[in-house]
């Protein structure tokens, strides 16, 4: 018996790439699965061939053991059987029906008594009382978002496709709800795949991630392996950051965050609240190589370790190290050689403490 | 006044615009989401009627709904009567000849449905039938009663397709417009006035009323 969905399709648009789609993820397991690419990479065509709002040209996708579309034996399940709740980027609220109207649209061949319970359940559960009866343009956007993710979640989905699910808000909202759906949907236990392009939603949201670039699967695995480690230098470019690592928050004080990074201790600027476990992410060229006895300086964090590797990449030699963690360097040819960098050698890496970019974790996964 | 031909318009009329609903819901729906490469076809098919003279419509219906035509013989064949110079006749003319005014509104106004409501609809199990019915109707409204008002009035005040179609048959085929031709004709310039009179007045209500309607729709 197989528990995966499991996908291998192609969808062609005329005048644009070919879209390959490879994914397997398990359906009886709660995570969230990210699909990571720049626009136009074909993210959304996947999600959307998932819900069965496009039908691929070729290959199959299987929820099971239950045929969603096949095209060698001509199977398409329309998305009204697949189960899938889809939330939209921009929502798609209907207008001409309140809150609970539209929160309650899929419910109807449920007793009236059973559609009240759930309505009531997850106005509670995305704090949402009190807006019942307003339409969805006298809500804020970060309102309707929830909306519509109690839409999509009011039937009990079996997988839920998230399409840029906070792309449309502003930055304060973005952050407020980044924090909170992932806890909503670790309560809910209902298998996740998310469409983005932004790196830190992907972090704070995804278990898993499958990296794309024109139509292509570039790389899939677990996130902070993803990031952490690239498979190439295409992947590396495509998510934008050099290292990630999995840390906890100790203390803040001051606004100064103390997090551990396996036995490393590293000070970051704390935005927000942060407590619990977090993503680091560094930029290799935020990262300062010291070769020797290293003099004062303003940079708070000071990691001894040795250079691992050392690639070139064009006027540029990237370091891989470890300083008890992997961290990557980005350095000139010139720095390199004046400092006559060769693997295996020990020196000294310094970091601001803004420099350290803290994603916060609403929850882990036990 | 007369009555009689005041009471068959408004009952071809009304009738009409029925058939037209029934017709146009349809082929407006598949006219805006369609993408066949043909489509353009239908949509000259259906634009017809607003560039043709109503004679000329009115000529080429009567000889396909002729006793001689396939259509004709088979009607007679069914019901025993003639199709020309009956009311069924008139009927089956002035849909043809009031497609347009129903089902450009009705493609307009589906078109203006964002379809990401319509897919929306579709992720939460809902039917075809259903979304169209709960999502599609109730946000295309203004367009569809703007179809249906067309619809009923360009029906009131045809002329030329019922004179070529339906003669001039009192309580049969005799409606206002050719009524009112009838009595200039005639020199009766007292009754065509008064039954002109009537027509405008009634043809202002209508639009004064959707008009109306509309503004409250929108805002709302």
């Amino acid at each position: 018996m197989s528990a995966d969905l499991r996908a291998d399709f192609e969808k062609r648009f005329a005048g644009g790439p070919v879209i390959r789609a490879h994914l397997v993820r398990p359906t009886d397991a709660f995570s969230v699965t990210v699909l990571f690419g720049p626009s136009g990479s074909g993210k959304t065509t996947i999600l959307r061939c998932l819900a069965g709002l496009e039908r691929p040209d070729a290959g199959w996708i299987r929820w099971g053991e239950e045929a969603w579309f096949d095209a060698a034996q001509g199977i398409f399940l329309p998305p009204q059987r697949r189960g899938a709740g889809y939330l939209f980027q921009d929502y798609a609220l209907f207008p001409h029906m309140r809150v609970a109207g539209n929160i309650r649209y899929g419910l109807t061949p449920l007793p009236r008594a059973e559609r009240r319970r759930r309505v009531a359940e997850l106005l509670d559960l995305l704090q949402l009382k009190g807006l019942e009866q307003r339409y969805p343009k006298q809500l804020s956007g970060g309102q309707q978002q929830r909306v519509a993710l109690a839409r999509a979640l009011a039937r009990r989905p079996q997988v839920l496709l998230l399409d840029e699910p906070l792309s449309a808000l502003d930055a304060p909202t973005r952050d407020q709800l980044r924090r909170e759906l992932r806890p909503w949907l670790v309560d809910l236990k209902i298998p996740t795949i998310l469409v983005t392009h932004d790196r830190v939603e992907a972090l704070a949201l995804g278990d898993h991630v499958v990296v794309l670039d024109q139509g292509r699967v570039l790389q899939s695995g677990p996130i902070h392996e993803v990031f952490g480690r690239p498979g190439n230098v295409a992947v590396a470019r495509i998510l934008g950051v050099d290292t990630v690592e999995a840390a906890r928050v100790l203390h803040v004080v001051d606004g100064l965050a103390t997090v551990a990074v396996g036995p490393v201790h590293l000070v970051a600027l704390a935005e927000g609240s942060l407590k619990g476990d977090v993503y680091v992410c560094i930029h290799a060229e935020d990262v300062i190589i010291e070769k020797g006895a290293v003099a004062a300086t303003s940079a708070r964090n000071r990691l001894d370790g040795s250079i691992r590797t050392l690639s070139r990449e064009g006027a540029m030699v990237r370091l891989g190290m470890d300083c008890g963690f992997p961290l990557t360097a980005l350095v000139t040819k010139q720095a390199c050689e004046e400092l006559d960098l060769q693997e295996g050698e020990r020196v000294t890496a310094l970091v601001k403490a803004p420099a350290i970019h803290l994603v916060p974790r609403g929850s882990h996964l036990t | 006044m007369d009555w009689t031909a005041i009471d068959l318009t408004l009952r071809l009329a009304a009738l009409t615009t029925v058939v037209l609903v029934l017709i146009g819901l349809p082929l407006g729906y598949w006219l805006a989401r369609s993408t066949w490469r043909w489509k353009f076809l239908v949509e000259a098919v259906v634009a017809l009627p607003l560039v043709l003279p109503p004679t000329v419509l009115g000529f080429y219906l009567l000889m396909a709904i002729g006793p001689r035509s396939p259509v004709g013989q088979l009607y007679e064949a069914v019901t025993g009567q003639l199709l020309p110079f009956s009311f069924q006749g008139l009927l089956l003319a002035s849909v043809l000849y009031s497609l347009p005014f129903a089902v450009r509104p009705f493609a307009a106004a589906f078109a203006g449905v964002d379809w990401r409501l319509v897919e929306a609809s579709w992720c939460l199990g809902k039917s075809r039938l259903q979304t169209f019915l709960r999502i599609v109707v109730p946000l295309a409204r203004a367009g569809l009663l703007t179809g249906i008002v067309l619809s009923f009035a360009h029906t009131v005040g045809e002329f030329g397709v019922v004179l070529m179609v339906g003669g001039n048959i009192p309580g049969v085929t005799r409606t206002v417009s050719v009524s009112i031709y009838d009595e200039v004709q005639a020199l009766n310039y007292a009754a065509a006035g008064e039954t002109a009179l009537f027509l405008l007045g009634l043809s202002f209500a209508v639009l004064c009323v959707t008009y109306a309607l509309q503004r409250r729709v929108v805002v709302l």
